[in-house]
């Protein structure tokens, strides 16, 4: 296939992704499928620091929280106007992950993976802790109403939450796809794989994987700041260790350094549940747990790996992988 | 004073429930180079096959022996069935199939013996506190236990040819093959010890817990905590790093930061030290070729 004609074929299918559900879908599924798009920027974010960055972390939902609350906080507080709280998210997750990301400097592979997850685990806690209730709402959480279309836009709440979401997310892929492909992701990728040759080469190592750390924390904290407008609520304990491991899981099915694969990724945290759901009401877990190693044996490089062996014209330009 | 005593003392008994785990994970690092995410959800599951072995009618010792022939089992398959095949596959690949393995064990647990929570007997009996009034019996019996679990397998690897082919197999598995080794054999003893200490782990914690297909997931983070304080690759450390971990925490928990922020500042503290001494305590640094 033509450059160009791929160029045009993914346009259109990126607009009937964004255009399509709104008519399409309602109620319910509309809602997951805003889920999905919110997984999708957090399986993103993840995926800039360990797919292309080779940092493991699997305390991504630590920034996913701080995104969820900011934006609560926000519009609980001080009744400020839902889609300022985004910017705002994402500032204080670019502070915070720049600042997670100076002690994960010193530590190496598994390291930092278990650190990370620590991170995790510490979360519902302190979001629960007495001192900052005023503001968290403590065990009770906070709830968030439901943002209106604007300029009499002839769509309902949920219809219009997605289509935010969408855009959101798509300035957001846009921006992550071009920072892969540049010279700052070719020195991330460098730096996964050879981190002697890289700093040789010139490549501030410190200066990239900070950055990296903060960058990936901003994609997930908007992905965690637009989960909290499509509840409607956040409570601590819906940010515990699980929700990070749900969002690595996504990481690696979705495929790791691959900007699609997290859509594919977040498709399966948001749907395969529900199936192994009615596959086996007793244990859907259980059920879950075999189709994902069944996926890892199928498809270790994850299913844009997949998509990648099977269709040659979707290979990167530059390898990835 | 003596509050500060029995603080300590507690702290030393979960101290050794860490350090079992932490032993564990230790292990199946040292011979695969994978942190096994699985190990506590494992030890929860053969904790309930002991249960089923004592309602069943047996003898505590002869359903805890028989427990550590299942467990083990359990993992070697495991490792055969399971892991065997992906040895080549990427690391993010064998975390998801762990995720996928702990998801499965505590789902299954879920399932075949229900949620509610179960009284797990102790075999050191009930009884006053003793050895100066600081422990309870089962404390005292289980710190006993992961220290005798601790020294057979130090003696194991340090006395044994086949403790020193597994050492082998794991330190270079390409030479340990070429000089006749059987280095895919090895890996099955070693997840299969390690299912087994984990199991002891979980027998010695579910008295104290209440077993509940949940038990072992705060145990697994501080097991986890304490294998990074003490050095992945030093199951010595791993074992003083449990015993520190929980100590710190039973501290923390009842003087500095009460019990509702114990798990966040334990943590505090691991990390405090990693930014320190990134190998752990007693870590060897590895240097990386050029």
């Amino acid at each position: 296939m033509h450059p160009a004609t791929s160029r045009i074929l993914l346009i259109i299918l990126v607009a009937a992704l964004g255009v399509v559900p709104i008519f399409a879908a309602s109620g319910y599924t509309l809602f997951q499928l805003t889920l999905v798009v919110s997984y999708a920027l957090s399986v993103l974010g993840m995926n800039m620091v360990t797919g292309y960055n080779g940092q493991i972390s699997l305390g991504h939902g630590a920034f996913y929280a701080i995104g969820a609350y900011t934006t609560a906080i926000m519009m609980d507080h001080w009744d400020l106007p839902y889609w300022s709280t985004i910017p705002v998210a994402a500032v204080l997750c670019a502070i915070t992950g720049f600042l997670i990301g100076l002690p994960a400097l010193r530590f190496s592979g598994l390291y930092l993976a278990l650190t990370t997850l620590a991170l995790a685990a510490a979360v519902p806690q302190l979001l629960k802790y007495n001192a900052f209730t005023d503001w968290t709402g403590g065990v009770q959480g906070i709830s968030v109403f439901k943002p209106e279309a604007p300029f009499g836009l002839p769509l309902n709440a949920d219809q219009w939450l997605y289509l935010f979401s969408f855009a959101v997310a798509l300035v957001l892929f846009i921006l992550a796809r071009n920072l892969a492909v540049g010279r700052i992701g070719r020195a991330m990728k460098a730096i996964r794989d050879q981190p002697l040759a890289a700093e040789a080469m010139g490549i501030n190592l410190a200066k990239i994987k900070t950055r990296t750390f903060a960058v990936s924390a901003v994609f997930t904290g908007v992905g965690g700041s637009l989960a909290a407008l499509a509840v409607g609520f956040v409570a601590p304990d819906s940010f515990n260790v699980l929700l990070s491991i749900t969002l690595f899981v996504g990481m690696v099915v979705g495929g790791a350094a691959s900007i699609s694969g997290a859509v594919f990724g977040a498709l399966f945290i948001q749907f395969v549940p529900n199936v192994a759901d009615q596959i086996s009401k007793a244990a859907p877990g259980a059920v879950y747990g075999v189709i994902l190693i069944v996926f890892m044996f199928v498809a270790p490089a994850g299913i844009a790996g997949l998509v990648r062996r099977f269709l040659p014209t979707a290979k990167a330009p530059a390898r990835s992988g | 004073m003596d509050g500060f005593l029995h603080q300590v003392a507690s702290g030393i008994a979960t101290g050794g429930i860490y350090a079992s785990v932490a032993l564990a994970l230790v292990m199946i690092y040292q011979a695969t180079h994978h942190l096994n995410f699985a190990q506590g959800e494992m030890a929860m599951f053969s904790t309930y096959i002991a249960l089923t072995l004592m309602h069943a009618g047996l003898p505590y010792w002869v359903a805890f022996v028989a427990t550590l022939v299942i467990s083990f089992a359990m993992g070697a398959v495991l490792q055969r069935v399971l892991l065997q095949p992906l040895a080549n596959a990427p690391v993010l690949a064998m975390v998801g199939v762990f995720i996928g393995l702990l998801l499965i064990f505590n789902n299954t647990a879920g399932w075949l013996f229900t949620y509610t929570l179960k009284t797990f007997p102790s075999p050191f009996g009930e009884g006053g506190p003793v050895l100066f009034g600081l422990f309870s019996p089962h404390e005292l019996g289980s710190t006993c236990v992961t220290l005798a679990v601790l020294l057979s397998v130090w003696a194991f690897f340090r006395f044994t040819r086949l403790g020193l082919a597994m050492r082998a197999a794991a330190f270079n598995p390409v030479s340990s093959q070429l000089v006749g080794i059987p280095v895919a054999r090895m890996l099955v003893l070693g997840w299969g010890l390690a299912a087994a200490i984990g199991a002891i782990a979980g027998m010695m914690v579910a008295p104290i817990v209440f077993l509940e297909p949940n038990m072992m997931a705060g145990v697994l983070l501080y097991a986890f905590a304490a294998a990074l304080l003490g050095g992945i690759n030093n199951p010595l450390g791993a074992v003083i790093g449990g015993f520190m971990v929980g100590v710190i925490e039973n501290i923390g928990g009842a003087y500095i930061v009460g019990t509702s922020l114990k798990l966040s500042m334990a943590l505090i503290i691991i990390v405090a030290v990693l930014i320190l001494k990134p190998a752990g305590l007693f870590g060897k640094t590895l240097a990386s070729r050029v």
